[in-house]
């Protein structure tokens, strides 16, 4: 039986910083994940993909992760590993969390 | 220390102005990723979970006081204020920009360091004892040996494509502070029957998925000969190690899977060709490197100062019982600098840190540091009198932790914190180890005992060779733990042997404890160490006190 599809949003490292990245709407890099734009469907998260990865001269490494919606309608992480990356590194206060 | 000469300085000013032109052709578009990302891997430019990760190279360890305040330059001006030293010997810098790289590389320029070979599937950095040139238990000085094989090795046009990364470690004493058996080589220094110095060479060991104790090609190798056998052991591994899967490419797997007489076999028939074909290293080559490691001059005074302060302060006395070693001259001591404070991160300091190590060095060690596998700091050569001042000001600097060898001084990784590869956090759990049994005020009374921690299956936590070591993995979601005992990195190396199933994060430092307490009620008497406890009773005490009698006590999963 296939797997139910879950939403995903793309997430990727910014060229010159290297900080954590969301693709959002309107094809642009958020810091923040809420603003990331939320791939519904298979084929819609591989056209986002695709999208972002054609931005290779902003960003490094694209890929697309699993997300869920919060009550404020957006998306939150879901595996443990895209929760560190949305607020930096858990022994000091800094990376996202120290910026936001 | 080793000073560059003028083609060194050339060969690393050039990589430089190369690397700079590299960045600057990817930042405008001219370089694709793939492209770049091979080139900024040979200078040591990673790219992490949140940021970019520059890895420098400390060949063997060995640092001076300039160098030192260049890192604590490099961490304030173009990092977040600290830097993070590895189990390899190196420093990484966890927040540089990609735009600054090359004015990085070329601050470390100015101090004749680099990142060269601290990645990719090359020769990587050379490591060594931490204690060589001062140890009391020392055959020779492993450096002159180590920095022949930077040299031998940095752009070595053969050997830049190998199967996999290769290491090599030295050590010039009969205790292994270098762990040399869980190198690619291990070059242990030994004399022969009639006294002369050379090597016993060992070879295969690795830890990461596939953890194997290296195997001795060469019960003796003369010190002569030790260039052509490396590249005869080289040269045979680059063309039978395999290409076909990277998690079989190490050479530990080709001495597995050729087996070890045929693996030799073919070693010394590649050696003597080689051997044949070898001039043999230029004479003034020799002496130029053993004199850059000339022991320096010590002043063979002894003071009272010392054991007067030890009678007078306890926590003097608590320090140098842990993180005073035995130099070669009586007058002296070893001191290892603590980056392990309760509830700190391994391996970390700060500029402000770095820059007072700096100047004790300058001031009392005779200009000499080294950093150890261990993700501490040596002052190799400091006078036993000097040793109070020298507390006092590590006191001030928050590096006065008394806890070398102890429950408290562990080996971590970076882990997810900041490791693209990480499966779980290594330095939370790390933390949280050090904090409990801080509080239960029993580190010392358990003796030495070595924690070492490793976020995923490569294991630069060495976590395989931990007294207790702490896999932290993936399970279905959440971080997970599993614990092996007994493992030992010195002479003795023995692979951990894993408990059983895993815990979860909230239950991981209750597992120790239960192991901890376990001991403690098992050993002989208090001379009996973890290690030796463990051995004589094997694992199945420990497995009841985690696991229960019937295997459900704790939260393992």
């Amino acid at each position: 039986m296939a797997r139910e599809y879950k939403p995903r949003i793309v997430t990727a490292n910014d060229l010159i910083e290297g900080d954590v990245v969301y693709f959002t709407a309107s094809h642009n890099w958020s810091r923040d994940i809420g603003e990331a734009v939320v791939a519904w469907s298979r084929e819609a998260a591989e056209q986002l993909l695709a999208a972002a990865q054609a931005q290779e001269n902003r960003v490094v490494g694209p890929y697309l992760a699993e997300t869920d919606i919060g009550e404020d309608n957006r998306p939150q992480p879901v595996h443990f590993r895209e929760v560190f990356r949305t607020r930096g590194p858990s022994n000091y206060f800094h990376g996202k969390q120290a910026e936001t | 220390m080793y000073r560059y000469n003028d083609f060194d300085e050339a060969f690393v000013r050039n990589r430089v102005a190369e690397f700079r032109e590299q960045v600057r052709r990817r930042i405008d578009g001219s370089l694709t990723e793939d492209e770049f990302k091979p080139l900024r891997l040979k200078n040591g430019l990673y790219l992490q979970l949140h940021a970019y990760m520059l890895r420098v190279a400390i060949p063997y360890g060995t640092l001076n006081s300039r160098q030192m305040r260049q890192l604590a330059l490099i961490a304030e001006r173009f990092d977040k204020g600290y830097g993070h030293f590895t189990t390899r010997q190196n420093i990484q810098f966890n927040w540089p920009r990609l735009k600054d790289v090359p004015d990085i590389l070329e601050l470390l320029a100015d101090v004749e360091m680099h990142s060269i070979q601290t990645s990719g599937n090359c020769i990587r950095n050379v490591t060594a004892d931490h204690f060589a040139g001062a140890a009391a238990d020392e055959i020779e000085d492993p450096r002159p040996t180590a920095e022949l094989v930077r040299q031998w090795s940095t752009d070595h046009p053969e050997f830049q494509y190998l199967p996999r990364k290769f290491k090599i470690a030295v050590s010039g004493s009969p205790n292994d502070r270098a762990v040399t058996k869980a190198n690619d080589i291990g070059l242990r220094m030994v004399r022969n029957e009639a006294g002369e110095p050379g090597y016993e060479v060992i070879v295969g060991g690795g830890l990461g998925r596939t953890p194997m104790i290296g195997k001795t090609v060469r019960e003796f190798l003369p010190k002569d000969d030790l260039l052509p056998y490396l590249e005869a052991i080289l040269q045979v591994y680059n063309l039978s190690g395999r290409r076909d899967n990277k998690y079989k490419a190490r050479i530990k797997i080709l001495v597995h899977e050729t087996g070890l007489d045929e693996l030799k076999a073919r070693i010394e028939d590649a050696f003597e060709r080689q051997k044949r074909a070898f001039p043999g290293v230029p004479a003034d080559l020799i002496r130029q490197i053993e004199e850059a490691f000339a022991p320096p001059e010590f002043e063979n005074t002894q003071s009272l100062a010392y054991e007067q302060a030890q009678a007078d302060n306890p926590a003097f006395r608590s320090f140098v019982e842990t993180n005073v070693a035995e130099h070669r001259n009586p007058a002296y001591g070893i001191v290892t600098v603590s980056l392990k404070p309760i509830g700190g991160t391994p391996g970390d300091a700060t500029a402000e840190q770095m820059r007072v190590l700096a100047d004790l060095a300058e001031r009392y060690g005779h200009d000499e540091l080294r950093v150890s596998h261990e993700q501490n700091i040596i002052l190799p050569h400091v006078r036993k009198a000097d040793v109070p001042t020298v507390y006092a000001a590590l006191g001030e600097a928050g590096l006065a932790t008394a806890n070398i060898g102890l429950l408290s001084d562990i080996i971590a990784c970076p882990g997810m914190d900041y490791c693209s590869l990480a499966t779980a956090r290594s330095i939370p759990v790390a933390q949280a180890i050090s904090k409990r049994f801080d509080e239960l005020n029993l580190e010392r009374e358990i003796g030495p005992l070595k924690i070492k921690i490793s976020g995923c299956i490569n294991a630069c936590g060495h976590h395989h060779v931990g007294h207790i070591g702490i896999l932290g993995l993936d399970k279905a979601g959440r971080e997970n733990y599993q614990i092996t005992l007994g493992g030992d990195g010195t002479e003795s190396a023995t692979i951990g042997e894993r408990t059983g199933p895993g815990f979860d994060a909230e239950d991981i430092v209750p597992a120790i404890e239960a192991i901890i307490e376990a001991y403690l009620a098992l050993r002989e008497d208090a001379s009996e160490t973890f290690l030796e406890a463990y051995r004589r009773l094997g694992a199945e005490p420990f497995k009841q006190a985690i696991y229960g009698e019937n295997g459900d006590k704790a939260r393992a999963a």
